[in-house]
């Protein structure tokens, strides 16, 4: 009796500590950096001019809109996500469809195509800048070669391609994450509809209609939302080839979030446009959950 | 049932089209890593090198500062790593173990903030390692570093945690086992593949991660992909050690993942698919 009450008199302090870390570590490392973000969104604060720091109000949430930078982001953020998260998909779905094959060799080309993944996004950045090299780039050398295109094109550094070139970079970037969670998904297809399928004559595009796609959906769902956040989030790659550049042709939300303030220090407007980017994103997951409830089951 | 004969126009055509989009800016980078620069800059280009170099290593080895930057990033990583199991794996058996009010509502809240873009936290965190005089540390970084570790791992590990017999920890307190030596000698050992899912991830993402790097570090103390784009001179950009600094940075990172492939990939399906 005395052991029964010790242990559960002991089990009421260890979650406690067990969670304190924890606890202690998100509130000081995360929930109060999102308020400070909020705050210093309110207000003029330049790494450069300290001493004339004051609150504005909404002054800063007025200024985005007469800004020439923001504008054009807004929709080169709906390109660079709607396309590369669309064009990842079905490229990802086409390699699980085609990986789900048994061939030879299909485990070491299933391992392989997964190393973009854990690519760092530097290293994705400067291969691809040194791909699309206006003078020296393969991709150029390739395409004169085979007479698609006349003259050399500086894919980074013109206005009309630098945004393509980020999003083929980044659809290569992400295509694998969509083609491991189909693969997973494709296994929790019961086997034995296949070969009632099979009885009743129906042809591969029918079994993946009636079939497979009802069994994947819930994970398309999922992945297709995590993609449109991390796409959505990802400066790096954008940072590194282009800086936003030429102009703001490839200028996203997040980037210019982050140059307002690694570049131009200037902390107030550039969390007034981070803070501006989440609630949009987090308005956008509160859409997207609504409109996929009937489809993602009870979970 | 007749195993049919494969299509070569609808299956190995997209498929070495789609391998080969996959690994070739790998190939590219490598072979360009092991080309001489007379032969980069050239309008004539070769694919494979004339003379294959391992010139560029040596540059890259003795005359940047690549090699103290990649200790700096396996120590980063690894503190980071450690200390986002320790402190999840404790969060993850409260979370899996005991009832209480708000758990599920912190749980859901803990997997949102992890969907919340770096650039948030970027400009506060400078701030906070400012009035700490943090700023150029790799404490800093590794602080920095628990805005994307701390809730992704306490998901993970809950998630795995749940998959633990609750058996085990009555059998154990029947045995007379403190809470202790139940987590360490129990726990720990069943969630194994959580803790290499989980750990490896973390180590990738802290090794990948750029943005708070640039910002918090110092030229003394930048972290691998800092000093990669520093290769990146304003007029002169040395392609050649560049690619040969991607397949340097690449290496530990690619072993890493081929070692601990099969928990991680599971473990990315388990956390995603939860959520």
């Amino acid at each position: 009796m005395i052991k029964a009450v010790n242990s559960s008199r002991k089990k009421d302090l260890v979650p406690v500590i067990m969670l304190a870390p924890a606890f202690i570590l998100v509130v000081c490392v995360i929930i109060y950096p999102i308020f400070n973000a909020v705050i210093t969104s309110f207000q003029y604060y330049k790494l450069t001019d300290l001493q004339n720091s004051s609150f504005v109000g909404f002054k800063n949430y007025i200024d985005i809109w007469h800004d020439d930078a923001f504008i054009a982001s807004l929709a080169n953020t709906f390109k660079w996500v709607g396309i590369t998260v669309t064009t990842q998909f079905l490229f990802g779905l086409a390699l699980a469809i085609l990986l789900n094959q048994p061939f030879r060799g299909r485990s070491v080309i299933r391992s392989i195509i997964l190393i973009p993944w854990v690519t760092p996004g530097v290293v994705i950045a400067l291969m691809w800048s040194w791909i699309y090299n206006g003078n020296f780039g393969i991709l150029n050398s390739i395409l004169l070669k085979f007479g698609i295109i006349q003259d050399k094109i500086a894919w980074l550094a013109n206005a009309k391609t630098a945004l393509y070139s980020q999003i083929a970079t980044m659809v290569w970037q992400g295509l694998p994450f969509f083609t491991i969670m189909i693969l997973a998904s494709f296994q929790t297809v019961p086997l034995d509809l296949y070969e009632a399928a099979d009885i009743s004559g129906a042809n591969s595009f029918q079994k993946f209609v009636y079939i497979t796609w009802p069994h994947i959906l819930q994970t398309v769902i999922t992945t297709l939302l995590l993609r449109v956040i991390w796409v959505f989030n990802n400066v790096e790659v954008l940072y590194v080839m282009s800086q936003g550049g030429p102009g703001y042709s490839s200028m996203t939300v997040s980037l210019n979030a982050y140059l307002k303030a690694q570049k131009s220090l200037n902390f107030g407007y550039g969390s007034t446009i981070a803070v501006f980017g989440t609630l949009c994103m987090i308005a956008f997951m509160i859409i997207y959950m609504k409109f996929t409830k009937k489809y993602r089951g009870s979970n | 049932m007749k195993k049919r004969k494969k299509n070569v126009v609808l299956f190995y055509l997209p498929l070495v089209l789609l391998v080969s989009f996959v690994v070739f800016p790998y190939a590219w980078t490598l072979l360009t890593s092991l080309k001489t620069t007379d032969e980069l800059y050239t309008l004539n280009l070769t694919f494979l090198p004339n003379k294959p170099t391992l010139g560029n290593f040596k540059t890259l080895f003795l005359e940047t500062d690549f090699l103290q930057s990649m200790a700096r990033s396996i120590y980063t990583a690894s503190l980071t790593c450690l200390i986002a199991m320790l402190v999840s794996s404790m969060a993850g058996y409260t979370f899996s173990r005991y009832h209480f009010k708000w758990k599920n509502i912190a749980l859901s809240g803990i997997l949102l903030l992890y969907m919340f873009p770096s650039v948030l936290y970027l400009t506060p965190l400078f701030k906070i390692f400012k009035s700490l005089n943090m700023l150029g540390s790799l404490s800093a970084l590794v602080v920095s570093y628990c805005t994307f570790t701390i809730p992704f791992s306490i998901w993970l590990l809950t998630s795995y945690m749940n998959e633990i017999p609750i058996e085990l920890d009555e059998a154990a307190e029947i045995d007379g086992a403190s809470v202790f030596q139940l987590f360490v000698k129990i726990i720990v050992p069943m969630l194994k593949p959580g803790l290499v899912a989980t750990g490896s991830y973390m180590f990738i993402s802290s090794w990948n991660e750029y943005l708070f790097a640039v910002m918090f570090t110092s030229s003394k103390t930048r972290t691998l992909p800092v000093s990669l784009t520093a290769l990146i001179g304003e007029y002169d950009i040395r392609w050649d050690i560049i690619s040969a600094g991607a397949i340097m940075s690449l290496v530990p990172i690619v072993i890493l993942f081929l070692f601990a492939q099969k928990q991680l990939v599971s473990g990315m399906v388990a956390g995603s698919v939860k959520g």
